[in-house]
């Protein structure tokens, strides 16, 4: 009887955690949505930000934030699979591939402050590019390697052996079997972890502090010539992206709807990684029941 | 318009008429005719790219007079970054941006070569004390500031005010704020330990919060009641008596230059000094036009009538 | 005669074309590790070299460097570089963090694996994913100007203290430990539970003395994750522990980290300067550590091999 007074006390108080946790998410969520919900409007979003009045926006913060992301994934995305597959597929068990796993875990571990210092030293001031685009993404790409290049070897070494064995068993080289079979069934998951990660990179802030700077330089939209200064585009310009205006505003700024400001930007950036979250889920769903369907 | 001397006046004068013709009238008619003016006289000389580095305290200001000098000037690009006083010195003096804004003098940085660098002073920032409001006081001796940032007085009630510890809100080492509070308002006296905000907003922020607590802030940061700023030795913290150099506290915003500014980086800072942006532009930010003193400073601290 | 040549010329083409395919392949994805590595090396290298050089150049003693507590660069006379506060900061709000944050992370971890494998794991899993996704900065944001006023008004202190920063940096490593922790339980073989439960034992004590000991060395690498991850946060934390350079004596005292000192003075202070060295050698210093972790945890999943 004692054993069993014990379990449900237990029970109790794994379910006491569960909703612990799941309270901290909904009230950090219902207050950031809250307070910044009614702050975001259209022109909120498409209004370049003001450095002395109130009723700026965060056009070009937006826009920087997207694009940082997608120039680290342009870069990141094709070094991780490749470690991934290098590490699931090609590794052999010794001193080499030991020296590998821990790079990867040290550059994993690695404070997001180091990298940005990394980057400030190596990125800005020793190649002399200043603040840029490039650099902060190069940052970005130290910071998330490790975590394309995990997700990508957990997902090749969970596709299934016969798969790869049929494959080898009709001579295809192993490249090729990586190629044809391996990676399209690995996908999802890959995909999916990819999204995850991409959340994360989209709030970072510590890392571009130093790298990419805390200022944008006047954007003009319709210039899509990248080596202009002006044009968006460009990867060799300074940019301030969204986790680093609430940063920046918070901290220096002069304008008087400070709050709004950040609040609006907070909001909207939970509701980009929730985004993010939704989509890796539903491409994740999608893709599996496409792959069970044909099965 | 004393320092007019130093720019040339050809120089502020052709800035100044383009400025006011391009700017000063709101109506939309006044605005068209004088575009089409600046396009005409400038247009031609007027291009190319400038960038600036530094303080990031200054990044606002300087910006915001970036925006309307391109706004003048289309062909030119000026991008001004963040990075606090010590990167734009560094940078400006390594010649990887054309100027470096500091809000303190490059003499009192080390590792500058302060001598390759000249100073522009561009404006003037005026800070002093500002209490909680629940302190109820509003004028403090200086010796008693310094006793109470060096932790010799700990509860208000010891100065008139009310029964509350007091709390110490300060600002990192290198900051140049700090620097310049401790030298004018606590006679270089060193703080005793407190809560270290390098932000404004989060000073003003905490003061308001905390009772008891005590830090410094800008003037601009002085636009609400929620803090309560200090008169110091009954002199009360305003435009007014900075410019006479009655107030102590306040510092200069310097944009460096390696050797002397030529080119855009010239006209550039010219802009900034010119009566528009000097009257109207620092006036909305919360700084002093420099043109206005009546007192000049050096890099050791040493007060002048000019 | 004449049809088998050329296909036996066909099959010797393509197997060239397959080989030629596996090499530039294999060449392809070591490219991808060779990078890896010099990443991290030059790392290592960059902020190895930088960080020594206060030592080095500016004549800092490592020892006093480590192990005073005065910390005073601005100080001409005499300045003082003692960061064991920041040290001693750092690993306080990094175990303090842990212990919050690891009963938490790992009683989830078990309710997503034995309480509800089905629906709870449906809800936990996107909470956790979302929390890691929360920038933070906003954490920083919503620890002051929530948690902040709540500690001061309810529990005692200023509020900004090693309290604040625990429960900021508790709530964003508990992702990562509770989805290390996960991971690890549910990949324990099912005979264990089953064999467990065949002999009578309830889901708690097969939890306790079963599943708990059994994934114990993946536990504990869950939780030096997250340490390690508390270890370098630095914007959240910089907003709710007050940067107080003193050696905090309660948990309600405010205090400082490593990084945030390192935020703060950053942009202040010039390149080469002694002040910025400094700064560069508590990052290698923070990067040290991670080296520690990273050990540690090899040390933990050996233990797991046996």
């Amino acid at each position: 009887m004692k054993s069993k007074t014990a379990d449900r006390i237990a029970t109790g108080v794994f379910i006491a955690i569960a909703i612990i946790i799941i309270s901290i998410l909904v009230g950090l969520f219902s207050y950031i949505l809250i307070n910044g919900f009614k702050y975001i409007s259209w022109d909120f979003l498409t209004t370049p930000s003001s450095n002395i009045r109130a009723g700026g926006g965060i056009r070009d913060q937006l826009f920087n934030s997207f694009y940082i992301l997608l120039i680290t994934m342009i870069i990141a995305i094709p070094l991780g699979i490749g470690g991934g597959i290098y590490m699931a597929e090609y590794a052999k068990p010794g001193k080499v591939t030991d020296i590998i796993r821990s790079c990867v875990e040290v550059l994993s571990s690695l404070p997001s402050i180091v990298i940005g210092m990394f980057g400030l030293l190596v990125f800005v001031n020793t190649t002399g590019w200043g603040y840029t685009i490039l650099g902060g993404a190069l940052a970005l790409t130290v910071f998330n390697l490790p975590v394309i290049v995990r997700v990508s070897e957990d997902a090749i070494l969970a596709v299934p052996r016969e798969l790869k064995e049929a494959s080898l068993a009709l001579g295809i080289t192993r490249w090729h079997t990586i190629k044809t079979v391996i990676l399209p069934s690995a996908f999802p998951s890959i995909l999916t972890g990819i999204i995850l990660a991409a959340g994360r990179v989209f709030g970072e802030a510590a890392a571009l502090l130093f790298t990419a700077g805390l200022s944008t330089p006047r954007l003009d939209y319709a210039n899509w010539n990248p080596f202009s200064p002006q044009s968006p585009l460009n990867i060799f310009r300074p940019a301030e992206t969204l986790a680093v205006h609430i940063w920046s505003v918070n901290t220096q700024g002069l304008i008087p709807d400070v709050e709004e400001v950040s609040n609006g930007s907070a909001a909207v950036l939970v509701i980009s990684v929730l985004l993010f979250n939704l989509l890796a889920r539903w491409i994740g769903s999608l893709i599996t029941k496409k792959i069970t369907a044909t099965k | 318009m004393k320092s007019s001397k130093k720019l040339g006046l050809p120089t502020v004068f052709a800035a100044l008429m383009v400025f006011t013709a391009a700017c000063g009238g709101e109506t939309s008619s006044d605005k068209t005719e004088g575009k089409d003016n600046t396009k005409t006289e400038e247009k031609q000389e007027l291009s190319g790219s400038l960038s600036i580095s530094g303080s990031s305290a200054m990044q606002p200001l300087v910006a915001a007079a970036a925006e309307e000098f391109m706004a003048e000037n289309p062909n030119v690009d000026v991008q001004v970054q963040a990075g606090g006083s010590g990167t734009g010195l560094s940078q400006v003096s390594e010649g990887s941006v054309q100027i470096g804004n500091s809000d303190v003098f490059a003499e009192e940085k080390e590792g500058i070569p302060a001598d390759e660098l000249v100073d522009h002073k561009v404006a003037v920032v005026g800070m002093t004390a500002a209490v909680n409001p629940k302190v109820g006081i509003k004028d403090i001796k200086k010796e008693d500031l310094i006793k109470v940032f060096t932790g010799k007085i700990t509860n208000w009630k010891e100065l008139g005010g009310a029964d509350q510890k007091i709390v110490l809100v300060n600002r990192p080492d290198s900051s140049g704020t700090r620097a310049v509070f401790n030298k004018f308002a606590l006679d270089g006296a060193t703080p005793a330990e407190g809560i270290t905000e390098d932000s404004s907003n989060t000073v003003k922020k905490i003061i308001n919060e905390t009772d008891g607590a005590i830090g410094y802030l800008a003037f601009s940061y002085f636009t609400d009641d929620t803090v309560t700023p200090l008169a110091i030795d009954g002199v009360e913290p305003t435009e007014e008596n900075v410019q006479s150099g009655t107030f102590p506290v306040w510092a200069y915003e310097h944009s460096y230059t390696k050797g002397e500014a030529d080119g855009l980086a010239k006209t550039f800072l010219d802009y900034m000094m010119s009566d528009d942006i000097q009257n109207n532009l620092l006036k909305e930010q919360g700084y002093l036009p420099v043109t206005k003193m009546e007192v000049e400073r050096d890099a050791e601290g040493k007060q002048t009538d000019k | 005669m004449e049809k088998l040549a050329p296909a036996k010329d066909r099959l010797v083409k393509s197997k060239q074309n397959w080989v030629d395919g596996e090499l530039r392949g294999k060449i392809l994805v070591l490219l991808c590790a060779v990078i890896m590595i010099t990443a991290t090396i030059s790392i290592t290298i960059f902020l190895g070299t930088k960080g020594l050089q206060s030592f080095i150049k500016n004549g800092v003693s490592l020892i006093e460097f480590i192990t005073s507590t005065k910390w005073n660069p601005t100080n001409q006379a005499n300045p003082e570089y003692g960061v064991l506060p920041f040290i001693f900061g750092s690993f306080a709000v990094t175990f303090l963090a842990a212990i919050i944050a690891a009963p938490l992370g790992i009683g989830g971890a078990i309710f997503m694996t034995e309480i509800a494998p089905s629906w709870g794991r449906k809800i936990l899993q996107p909470v956790i994913e979302l929390l890691v996704g929360i920038p933070s900065v906003v954490y920083g944001f919503i620890g002051l100007t929530v948690l902040v006023p709540f500690i001061r008004e309810h529990v005692g202190g200023l509020g900004f203290s090693l309290l604040s920063g625990m429960i900021v940096l508790s709530i964003m490593i508990l992702p990562t430990i509770t989805t290390i922790a996960t991971d690890a339980i549910s990949s324990l073989p099912k005979s264990l539970r089953e064999g467990s439960y065949a002999l009578g034992a309830t889901r708690w004590q097969t939890i306790r003395k079963v599943l708990i000991p059994a994934a114990l060395p993946s536990l504990l690498t869950a939780i030096v994750l997250g340490m390690a991850r508390a270890f370098g946060e630095a914007l959240a934390v910089q907003m709710v522990i007050g940067n107080v350079r003193n050696l905090p004596t309660s948990i309600l005292d405010a205090s400082a980290t490593l990084t945030t000192i390192i935020t703060l003075n950053m942009g202040h202070t010039t390149y080469g300067s002694v002040e910025n060295n400094t700064l560069w050698s508590m990052g290698l210093i923070l990067l040290v550590m991670s080296f520690a972790f990273i050990l540690l945890i090899r040390y933990l999943s050996s233990r797991r091999k046996l």
